[in-house]
């Protein structure tokens, strides 16, 4: 666990962005959370190639640190949102999809106010022809939504990933779908996923920052 | 002394305190003096209902709040019982709902930021959250601002702090309309060795104030919340605090950082009566004094008085006594959480309460009289006769089949689909919420054992209204039998005691009945009550709501991965009734729906019956035989039956004999297919675990008996209900949802 006020990352293989509501998100999710000094880092390490992985609160710090394109507002709904939704693995190539198949539907829930990911036109583009969008939200049958999306998110965009592909945002909870007792061990892949990469470097550990 | 100011005290200045006449001369005769106005002020929101409990001590010391699982009753913070491996489970339940009358998001924010200290001031680490919500029918306009308000405060300030609110119930009923009821109920986990307590000790120690500075929000909410609604009380917003729910969880993590550490001789969280309660109940806990010095609180605003800065419920705040010498220590650990503190009180030998303002000693109070010197309120009058209350029938009654009549039912707000509430709040965050909210009751792992918490709030204000005695019996029982549901073992009890003006005999006794109610309930089945909360004056302009009686139960499983969902499982397994069939309609939703009405008397409750129904449910459960088990609550037999299948999508058929086939079957199936007669679960299981069922029910002396079978998409009750599940899917979630 590294501390928001220290800008030491104590040399970790990969730096999770955790969920939470950081410094209350009071202002707009994450707006204030990008300023921490720790962030510094972060945005130097990604540049470096380091792996960051933003969940949720973390994809919103993210998107306000311009480590990622685009934007998370308000659910369309102008609710909070905790449900179970099924995202589809649009690319397999980057380090946290790697190991799995493209068109994969994996079980992860949801859990926010503010995940309704919007972006310019030439930006959604952009993302769709270099097959940055990592994960869309479906249904469970892997089909398009309709208009159940948990958050109208454009595109149904669940997850992108930077231009380098080290850098992924994604607002669903993978860690929440990492065992049958929850209901769901889906998101143990990414995490899997993550691990063989960095074990086959003989590094193990997967830093959270707080 | 200086600054005293001797005043004549007025009808107005004491309404402004709520003391009465006569509270305020046993006051002044006990000092031998007049108080002055700081002194009212402080005596006033310490005699409040909210703090004194003046009415309802004397009712609730009747109370079992012993066990062998019992490590702290009633009197601290919360309550405390053993669930093994070393862990305490520290739980409560609070109100909040004059607040939540008048400013719905924060009044319900603040509420769960209130529960959530009273469990980590102990040393817990809060784990969960449930809440009771009542309302006025949802259909009204302003219902619905109040309902979308408390939805959202509640998800507001538990989705931020990252605590999961995994449960709760809510119902709508004319008698809230001019009084909604927000109940929150906080569940906690500490070491048995790191248990903190709020009982200060050692004359020269000194007392922190920790938290967000003090501003003049919250200003008489005790008193505000002890005193009947009227049309005044919209200017009374000022009473209504506002919540930080980033700053609690720099405090909570601050304090869980101190649980167990001897610098901390105790922690007191501020509520109701802000610094003044809190420092008040702290000091006499520890049977010594206490001096505290308002000029050395860090305020939000220049300007103010003593008596704001005494009685300001601002949020998030905390107080720790210490030894002088480990203060500066402890104000490193809060200044790593941004957290400011300063040193407001000291210790003192004697048993008062005194108040400085700088070098002016402004207060100086017996401290027994000012904690325990309320005069208790007696009966107001003697038992009033009540009109005994006819079978509830007549009028237009609809002309609906029993399917029509199922769908029309849970399709109904109070029967319908919570899914649009708790998917507002974060039910999951923590990666324990095992059962999650939508069966019974929810269920929480306990981290780094195999034990299981199951937590449910439950009451039912038709049944108390008819009779609160038995009304009250039959919420203990019922949110027992949540629990049971799940495979867990109720241990304890926290109760809220939501009730309108106790100066009126009626509602006294009604209080009084429901004490004794709840006392014989939880006797009977040997669960204890560990802490709890009293409501009272929920009344507008003299209208009060029904007693309504919120019963939050803890139970313990040893093994999660044994635990029991309420949906039905799989094609092909067989559906069973536990408990007897009768026709009992009085008190139900049918009866509101159908006769629009509620009359009578509540269901029949044998509690020995009760008691030996959880035993064959549980054993069951942990003998692995049920795939499901689901309490018969709320519209009888058939809407059980409906839930499971909602649940576990997919369909059952049965048949119930009593119903008869052909002619005969409108007059008494109404009340088979809709009555709510208590003490019953539906279940079921593999046919293989038939036979086991039926020894098991035999030794429990408990009825049972298979009614059918699961599978297919259709609700079916032989010659009588015959609906599709993807109807009743359609009805059941779109029951809260506002129609454009």
């Amino acid at each position: 666990m590294l501390w928001h006020k220290d800008r030491d990352l104590c040399g970790v293989d990969c730096v999770i962005l955790p969920g939470g509501f950081a410094y209350g998100d009071y202002l707009r999710a994450g707006a204030v959370a990008r300023f921490a000094p720790l962030m510094e880092s972060v945005g130097e390490f990604a540049d470096a190639g380091g792996l960051v992985w933003g969940i949720c609160n973390g994809f919103q710090i993210l998107c306000e640190a311009h480590l990622l394109p685009g934007a998370l507002t308000r659910n369309g709904s102008l609710e909070f949102r905790c449900m179970p939704t099924w995202l589809r693995v649009e690319t397999v190539d980057s380090v946290f999809t790697a190991g799995c198949v493209r068109g994969d539907v994996l079980q992860i829930p949801v859990s926010h106010g503010e995940g309704r990911y919007v972006a310019d036109t030439e930006t959604l583009e952009m993302l769709e022809r270099e097959q940055r969008v990592a994960f869309r939200y479906v249904r469970q049958d892997g089909s398009a939504l309709g208009d159940e999306s948990p958050n109208g998110s454009m595109h149904d965009i669940a997850g992108i990933v930077n231009e380098r592909r080290n850098v992924l945002g994604m607002m669903p909870h993978p860690e929440r779908a990492c065992e049958p007792l929850l209901g769901s061990s889906d998101g143990m892949q990414l995490f899997r996923n993550v691990a063989k990469l960095i074990s086959g470097n003989g590094v193990m550990p997967v830093a959270a920052v707080s | 002394m200086t600054g005293l100011q001797f005043v004549a005290v007025s009808d107005a200045d004491l309404a402004e305190v709520a003391l009465t006449r006569a509270e305020y001369l046993h006051l002044a005769e006990s000092l031998g003096r007049d108080p002055n106005r700081l002194e009212l002020g402080i005596v006033g929101a310490l005699w409040s209902e909210h703090c004194s409990y003046k009415t309802s001590k004397p009712l609730l010391g009747t109370l079992p709040t012993k066990g062998p699982r019992v490590l702290q009753g009633p009197g601290e913070n919360a309550g405390a019982v053993d669930i093994g491996n070393g862990l305490a489970c520290v739980f409560k339940i609070e109100s909040h709902n004059h607040p939540s009358a008048i400013e719905p998001y924060q009044g319900a924010a603040t509420g769960v930021g209130g529960i959530l200290r009273d469990i980590f001031t102990m040393g817990a680490r809060p784990v969960a959250l449930l809440d009771s919500l009542r309302f006025g029918p949802l259909d009204e306009p302003h219902q619905r601002h109040l309902f979308d308000g408390v939805v959202a405060g509640v998800g507001g300030y538990g989705n931020c702090i990252g605590v999961p609110t995994v449960g709760g119930e809510l119902y709508f009923d004319e008698s809230y309309r001019t009084n909604c009821l927000v109940n929150a109920m906080c569940v906690g986990i500490v070491e048995r060795g790191k248990l903190t307590r709020a009982t200060a000790s050692g004359p020269g120690n000194l007392v922190l104030l920790v938290g967000a500075d003090t501003g003049r929000d919250g200003i008489h909410g005790a008193s505000f919340a002890s005193v009947v609604l009227d049309s005044e009380s919209a200017a009374r917003r000022p009473a209504v605090q506002v919540g930080n729910p980033f700053l609690e969880k720099c405090l909570m993590e601050a304090c869980l950082e101190l649980a167990g550490d001897p610098r901390v001789i105790a922690m007191q969280d501020l509520g109701a009566a802000g610094l003044c309660g809190s420092t008040a109940e702290l000091a006499h806990r520890g049977g010594c004094g206490i001096e505290v010095d308002v000029a050395r609180a860090s305020r939000r605003e220049t300007g103010m008085t003593p008596y704001e800065v005494m009685l300001s419920e601002s949020q998030e705040r905390m107080l720790i006594v210490a030894r002088p010498g480990d203060v500066r220590s402890l104000q490193e650990v809060f200044e790593r959480w941004d957290l400011h503190s300063d040193v407001v009180a000291v210790i003192l030998p004697d048993q008062r309460f005194v108040v400085r303002d700088g070098d002016d000693r402004v207060c100086d109070l017996p401290l027994d009289l000012l904690v325990d010197g309320a005069p208790p309120r007696e009966a107001p009058g003697p038992r009033p006769d009540r009109p005994a209350q006819g079978a509830g029938s007549g009028g237009n009654v609809p002309s609906w089949t029993p399917g029509e009549t199922l769908l029309h039912l849970i399709g109904s707000p109070n029967l319908g689909s919570r899914v649009p509430v708790f998917r507002r709040y974060d039910h999951q965050v923590g990666d324990a919420t095992v059962i999650l909210p939508g069966g019974d009751a929810a269920m929480v792992r306990v981290d780094g054992t195999s034990l299981g918490l199951g937590l449910a709030t439950d009451g039912n204000s038709r049944y108390t209204a008819l009779d609160a005695r038995q009304g009250a019996m039959i919420a203990v029982c019922e949110a027992a039998r949540n629990v049971v549901a799940t495979g867990a073992t109720p241990v304890a009890v926290t109760n809220c005691l939501n009730f309108a003006n106790p100066e009126h005999a009626d509602v006294w006794w009604d209080l009084h009945d429901a004490v004794d109610g709840i006392g014989d309930a939880c006797r009977a089945l040997e669960i204890p009550v560990v802490s709890g909360n009293v409501s009272l004056y929920n009344d507008t302009g003299g209208t009060g709501i029904d007693p309504t009686v919120v019963i939050g139960m803890v139970g313990v499983i040893d093994d999660v991965s044994k635990r029991c969902g309420a949906g039905f499982r799989d094609e092909g397994d067989l559906v069973g009734l536990v408990g007897p069939v009768a026709a009992e309609l009085d008190g139900s939703e049918y009866q509101r729906l159908v006769h629009g009405v509620n009359a009578g008397s509540p269901p029949r409750l044998d509690i020995d019956l009760e008691r030996r129904v959880h035993s064959f449910i549980l054993e069951a459960i942990s003998a692995g035989l049920l795939h499901s088990a689901h309490d018969c609550a709320e519209g009888g037999i058939a809407i059980a039956m409906a839930e499971s299948c909602l649940l576990g999508d997919i369909g059952v058929s049965v048949e119930i004999d009593e119903l008869g086939s052909g002619e005969g079957l409108i007059n008494g199936a109404a009340g088979i297919l809709f009555g709510e007669s208590q003490s019953r679960f539906v279940i079921s299981f593999a046919r293989e675990a038939l036979v086991r069922l039926h020894e098991l029910a035999g030794r429990h002396s408990v009825p049972f008996r298979g009614l059918g079978s699961v599978g297919g998409e259709r609700v079916c009750v032989t010659g009588c209900i015959d609906v599709s599940l993807a109807d009743v899917r359609a009805v059941h979630r779109g029951a809260l949802i506002e129609r454009a």
